[in-house]
């Protein structure tokens, strides 16, 4: 049986982006076509500017060579332009009578600039600023020729100026308003910008309104609406580009100002699709490269037939490509009504910054020789952080807020080439930042792919970001704000939950059926983030899926570099006795456990037991009451005390009879990630619960409540939550926070960085303002630890799961034939 | 000559899970996917020689539980970004009984 066909309409970079999102997710689904009017193979058209100004070659900005679409089975039209779409017959056809049928059509037609409607267009040396033919030509003009106008003093206008310049050219650069790329820079931001074009050469001639182009054949000057001429030997037109739609109209397409898609890229005609700067998708058009790779990313899902991406718009971000410039923008950078401003200038540094700030969070930014930040500040724009905590730092920049509260953020920019980014491969910056480069990667996931930084552990994914930001530029942070759980899905973790409660999905099979899966049994990263929010959201109900549990919590021991294991005792608050320390002496010594260490949190671990044995080792610590510590788990780890008022001379509370109810009323909990919890007796905080998931401080009056701390790879202090009175408030409060953040935070994200994300305000909103809500959230806990709280070594040293623990034993057979 | 040892019925590995045999080569994990298909490897990943035998199975591959990698589980191959591979066994499902080729030194004894 034949395959379907598609055939893709512009070798663009939105089309073939599309191609190639479609190969991942569904290889030989369809024998692909495509027709490009250009006779090059696809290329990186951001990368013009660069080209004009000598500083990259043509080649160096190929994307994809003759033989990528040779080994993906593509037919390629080059040079071939399409005239014609037949809808009823379902083909299309070339200028040259070339005829193809398709079962789907992909338009990715682009855009064409707009040229003035002004006397003397059609002269000689009169170009946009578009494909490389238009490049081809500045640059023999350059070469003959002295004057150079452009027109249109926007982005792509100044890269064009700044090219010719480069190139010998004396160049002004013609704008109808009083400020340059008022698109993207507010007027003081473009007043610097125009002062230092101006010091490196280029003439400009603002408030001008062009009349005419004038010359005998080719070009010779402008003359302007006020009867200035000035000479002119090339004009450049780049005041704006016009979505090309002219074949999907003759098509019967609906168009307005581009060819209008749905949220799933479909035109009117289901059967087309259509992508990058020729679509009008919720009244808005495109011209940067990040939008036309999310749409491409939502047109292949649904073009591979898993049909649930949905395209909701992007949020962009802008960078002049002007070497020695440093310029930044994005979102609403003007400000408005109902916004503040952050301002922040440094007029002998040349240095402007503006933030816009809408109810806490970052909307808008723009950025003037100094944009480092820039990146950091987008990012909060699109995660939507809340900015209360620190905004009289934020126009300093990420550099000086310290260590705490960014999460995996840090300096990609300052960070020197052979630093480690990623400790699980072993991979440096330079590693990373020459992969980019050479093999002209894009996302996460190629770096992952081309270089294995971040594809490990993933604790260096936010800084593999930064460094893919800052050595592209914020032209390319395809990383779309909504980030997938993992490549099984295009849901993220809050969709799955979401759909899990609603759709009252109960078992990991119903969750991936019902979501549409990619993948048969999801993978690593899916299955134990399924399995801990359906044993969250169905406490009752659920039933553990132990296949789907990292080994550590399987066997409920921790594995070491040498596939040995470790046991970790519970003990209360960190408070022991000789009776237990003899057993766990005992055991150390009959099991010949290599090595025994305190741990950090106050217990004592038995290391190198092999798997073997531990069901032995816990059924010995069981019968003198010793049970399991988890210190393996995503789970309540320990409650760290001091000894408080008991002992000390400056204790105010009693810290160690607090903890250890802590401990019994949170032990055995699931949660995002590990939790780590401790009770200081005095402000002096000796069991230091300000760097811990949830820690109390005694004072005078009462206990003191901290949240979201981390002493972990990014120190990370407490917010301080608020006083409470007794020790029952501290338990509820405890409760209340452990459930809303077992509720609410995503797989595998530490306290620390779901407080970042949702704000402290909000956090404070649902416990301390909410005292309904917080004994509501209390109850939850307290009802979902009645199932929780049993004890796994002992149901493991009686027998269950024996399978994990026991080698399987070849059987001989009755007849020994084989076995000489 | 080598022979098919049968080692367990399929019942006592369990789905998406694995179980190990002890031989003088090193211990080899036998794989058993959703499907109830089996796969056996040398116990040892590429990589830091963790035990695959403790990491996540998904589709036909499995996860090392020390660092990650993803082992394709019919042909021992690491999954890209990582190269690497690691020694396969024939096993095969008879009359609902495992049983895989050991290597020699064990059948010989």
């Amino acid at each position: 049986m034949s395959k379907p066909k598609l055939v893709l309409i512009g070798n663009g970079m939105a089309g073939v982006r599309t191609l190639e999102e479609l190969l991942k997710l569904a290889p030989g689904k369809y024998d692909i076509t495509v027709f490009g009017a250009e006779p090059h193979p696809n290329y990186n058209r951001i990368l013009l500017s660069p080209v004009l100004a000598g500083e990259k070659t043509l080649d160096d900005i190929v994307l994809n060579d003759d033989a990528w679409y040779t080994g993906h089975g593509i037919t390629l039209h080059k040079g071939k332009k399409v005239v014609a779409i037949d809808r009823v017959r379902r083909c299309v056809r070339t200028e040259d009578g070339t005829v193809a049928g398709y079962d789907r059509l992909l338009l990715a037609t682009g855009s064409t600039p707009f040229i003035l409607p002004v006397p003397g267009r059609d002269l000689e040396g009169v170009v946009g600023f578009r494909d490389i033919r238009d490049v081809e030509r500045m640059l023999e003009a350059s070469e003959k020729h002295r004057y150079a106008v452009v027109i249109g003093g926007g982005l792509l206008g100044l890269e064009a100026a700044n090219g010719l310049k480069k190139r010998g050219m004396n160049v002004t650069v013609v704008h109808l308003l009083d400020t340059l790329m008022e698109r993207q820079l507010d007027k003081p931001a473009a007043g610097l910008l125009q002062r230092a074009l101006e010091n490196s050469g280029l003439n400009f001639k603002l408030e001008a309104q062009t009349e005419a182009l004038l010359g005998e054949g080719r070009v010779r000057a402008v003359r302007f609406k006020d009867g200035s001429e000035i000479p002119a030997d090339l004009v450049v037109m780049a005041v704006g580009i016009r979505p090309n739609i002219e074949l999907a109209k003759a098509a019967g397409i609906h168009c307005e100002r581009g060819i209008l898609v749905s949220d799933t890229m479909q035109t009117f005609d289901p059967q087309v699709y259509a992508v990058g700067e020729c679509v009008q998708h919720r009244g808005e058009l495109f011209g940067l490269v990040a939008p036309l790779f999310e749409q491409a990313k939502v047109c292949a899902n649904h073009l591979a037939e898993f049909g649930i991406a949905r395209y909701q718009g992007s949020v962009t971000s802008t960078k002049l490509k002007v070497t020695g410039i440093d310029l930044f923008s994005a979102g609403e950078y003007q400000g408005g009504p109902g916004c503040e401003e952050l301002l922040f200038q440094d007029p002998s540094r040349g240095v402007y910054k503006k933030l816009v700030v809408r109810d806490n969070k970052v909307t808008g930014a723009v950025l003037y020789g100094d944009t480092v930040d820039g990146a950091w500040y987008f990012q909060m724009m699109r995660d939507g952080t809340d900015i209360s905590a620190f905004r009289e730092h934020i126009l300093f920049g990420q550099a000086h807020m310290g260590d705490s509260g960014h999460g995996a953020e840090s300096h990609a920019v300052r960070l020197a080439e052979d630093a480690e980014v990623c400790g699980c491969n072993g991979v440096c910056k330079k590693t990373i930042v020459d992969a980019i480069i050479q093999k002209k990667l894009f996302t996460l996931d190629e770096v992952r792919t081309h270089t294995k930084a971040s594809a490990s552990c993933g604790s260096c994914t936010g800084l593999v970001e930064q460094i893919l930001q800052s050595t592209l530029g914020s032209d390319y942070s395809v990383s779309p704000a909504k980030k997938p759980l993992c490549k099984c899905t295009d849901l993220t973790h809050e969709e799955v939950r979401e759909a899990a409660r609603t759709q009252g999905l109960k078992t990991i099979p119903e969750l991936m059926g019902a979501l549409g899966w990619r993948t048969p049994d999801g993978c690593h990263t899916c299955r134990p983030a399924l399995n801990y929010y359906l044993l969250c959201q169905w406490p009752d109900e659920y039933r553990d899926d132990p296949q789907s549990r990292f080994i550590n919590e399987r066997v409920h021991a921790n594995i070491q570099k040498d596939g040995t294991y470790s046991v970790v005792p519970r003990i209360w608050g960190g408070v022991t006795n000789p009776r237990e320390l003899r057993a766990i002496a005992d055991v150390a010594e009959k099991f010949q456990v290599p090595c025994v260490k305190i741990t950090g949190g106050q217990r004592i671990d038995l290391l190198g037991v092999p798997k073997a044995r531990l069901p032995a080792i816990w059924a010995e610590l069981g019968k003198h009451g010793l049970v399991s510590g988890h210190a393996y788990g995503k789970s309540l780890r320990t409650v760290k005390t001091c000894v408080g008022k008991e002992w000390c001379r400056f204790g105010t509370q009693d810290s160690t009879t607090l903890g250890i109810e802590l401990e019994k009323m949170t032990w055995g909990s699931w949660t995002p990630a590990k939790v780590k919890m401790a009770v200081s007796g005095c402000p002096r905080n000796c069991a230091e619960a300000t760097i811990k998931d949830f820690g109390v401080v005694a004072v005078d009056s009462g206990w003191e409540l901290h949240v979201g701390g981390n002493g972990g790879v990014k120190v990370r202090a407490t917010d301080f939550l608020c006083k409470v009175q007794t020790d029952e408030d501290v338990m509820e409060y405890a409760a209340a926070y452990l459930q809303l953040y077992r509720e609410e935070a995503r797989y595998l994200e530490r306290t620390a960085h779901w407080i970042e994300r949702v704000g402290l305000p909000y956090v404070h909103s649902r416990l301390v303002d909410d005292a309904e809500g917080r004994k509501a959230l209390c109850a939850r806990f307290l009802a979902s630890q009645r199932k929780a709280q049993t004890d796994p070594w002992a149901e493991r040293a009686q027998g269950a799961e024996k399978h994990e623990f026991e080698p399987l034993t070849p059987q001989e057979r009755n007849n020994h034939a084989c076995i000489a | 000559m080598n022979s098919w040892t049968p080692i367990a019925s399929l019942e006592d590995i369990p789905r998406q899970g694995a179980r190990i045999v002890a031989t003088p080569e090193g211990a080899i994990a036998v794989f058993r996917t959703l499907d109830d298909r089996v796969f056996a490897l040398l116990d040892r990943c590429p990589h830091k020689g963790g035990p695959l035998s403790e990491g996540i199975v998904h589709g036909a591959r499995v996860t090392c539980p020390l660092h990650n990698w993803v082992i394709e589980l019919d042909s021992g191959q690491a999954v890209a970004p990582d190269e690497g591979c690691v020694r396969r066994f024939p096993v095969r499902i008879e009359d609902g009984m495992v049983a895989i080729v050991l290597p020699d030194t064990l059948v010989g004894t």
